[in-house]
């Protein structure tokens, strides 16, 4: 019966090892490894000061923030920025949140020719023209789109485009939580 | 002499190649000078080991996108200003997390990648251990059977050599053989 056994583990070994590398493998199906966790989720914006798209002499630091918000990653260099403007302009539209644009490592005479052409969703648009800001917030490509608290706290950074089914399904869900939260604690 | 012209045109039209070849290799590395070999010794190092966010399979010191290019200018500034590399590991690990860094934190997230290996190598260990002295035993167990067998075969000659009508013990050795021949297999099944 030992010996049995032993042999019918034996056999199993290659099967079960082939079932947890299957379910391994298969977990891993569908999900964009280039898609990285933001770090920041949870902190406050970073500190900042830079200047206005509009007004190059003004200044605009993080303080100017009011969440809740998004903040969204974007340049005149980066194809799916175009890609997502027009959703961006519908949300404008609409009213339902406060949208802030930085301008990522950009130009400033292409970022307000992008601008022009194409309307203006945004409250305020943020020159980050080095990219540190970006840096500071983690962002390694562009379009990125923070969500961020009442608190300016930063709630959920989405990677890509976003459209409708992104605002639906990522975005506002995170928003309404946050202020139903905070109407709770109240 | 005039062999000799062609000759040299030929060789120096050979060797600008190879200018090419030096200007590149040294392109990269002339953007960030630094007072001492050590210094730039620590920001080869460190820009080979911190990976680039943007372009996952290479590294900082590789790779020639926007991003990576500015994440080594703050390398670079905040090792002039005497930052260490712990420091500078845990500035970039604070905004892109772990993943920066091509040196993973030991975590019990982690465990699997740095023990992996070593657990791999213990039943790999284990399982030879177990194969080699498996093998040993059915070896010494079939020599035993075979001299066995031998001495056996050598009683038997030497019985019918001497020519004994009777062979009184020819059954008793017959049975030891068959007793011999149950052993062997069971023996070998055991290992």
């Amino acid at each position: 019966m030992m010996i049995q056994s032993k042999r019918l583990f034996l056999y199993l070994l290659p099967l079960a090892l082939f079932v947890g590398l299957t379910l391994l493998l298969y977990s891993g199906l569908g999900k964009d490894p280039t898609e990285l966790d933001s770090q920041l989720i949870g902190q406050k914006i970073p500190v900042f000061s830079k200047s206005l798209l509009f007004k190059p002499d003004a200044i605009i630091t993080d303080k100017d923030i009011k969440g809740p918000a998004l903040i969204n990653i974007w340049g005149s260099w980066c194809p799916a920025c175009y890609h997502e403007h027009p959703y961006f302009m519908e949300l404008a539209k609409q009213k339902v949140v406060a949208i802030y644009g930085l301008n990522y490592k950009d130009g400033r005479a292409e970022a307000l020719k992008f601008i022009q052409k194409l309307g203006n969703p945004y409250d305020q648009i943020i020159v980050d023209k080095n990219g540190r800001l970006g840096i500071d917030l983690g962002v390694y490509g562009a379009p990125e789109t923070f969500v961020i608290n009442h608190e300016n706290r930063i709630v959920y950074r989405h990677v890509g485009v976003v459209n409708a089914q992104v605002w639906e399904t990522l975005l506002k869900p995170r928003l309404t939580q946050q202020t139903k939260q905070l109407s709770d604690r109240e | 002499m005039s062999y000799l012209i062609p000759k040299r045109l030929f060789l120096f039209v050979l060797l600008i190649p190879l200018s090419f070849v030096t200007l590149s290799a040294f392109a990269s590395i002339d953007v960030y000078s630094f007072k001492d070999p050590s210094q730039e010794l620590r920001f080869a190092q460190l820009t080979e080991e911190l990976r680039c966010p943007k372009c996952q399979n290479n590294n900082l010191a590789d790779s020639n996108s926007p991003l990576a290019k500015d994440l080594k200018d703050i390398i670079y500034e905040k090792m002039l200003a005497g930052e260490t590399d712990e420091e500078i590991t845990h500035y970039l690990k604070q905004r892109y997390g772990d993943f920066v860094s091509y040196k993973p934190p030991v975590k019990p997230f982690t465990w699997l990648i740095w023990y992996g290996p070593f657990i791999l190598l213990l039943l790999g260990a284990f399982g030879v251990y177990r194969y080699m002295g498996g093998r040993k035993i059915s070896l010494s167990a079939q020599n035993k059977s075979a001299i066995s067998n031998s001495s056996q075969s050598l009683i038997d000659q030497w019985d019918s050599e001497k020519g004994d009508p009777e062979q009184p013990n020819s059954s008793s050795v017959q049975q030891k053989k068959q007793e011999n021949d149950e052993e062997s297999p069971s023996q070998e099944s055991n290992s």
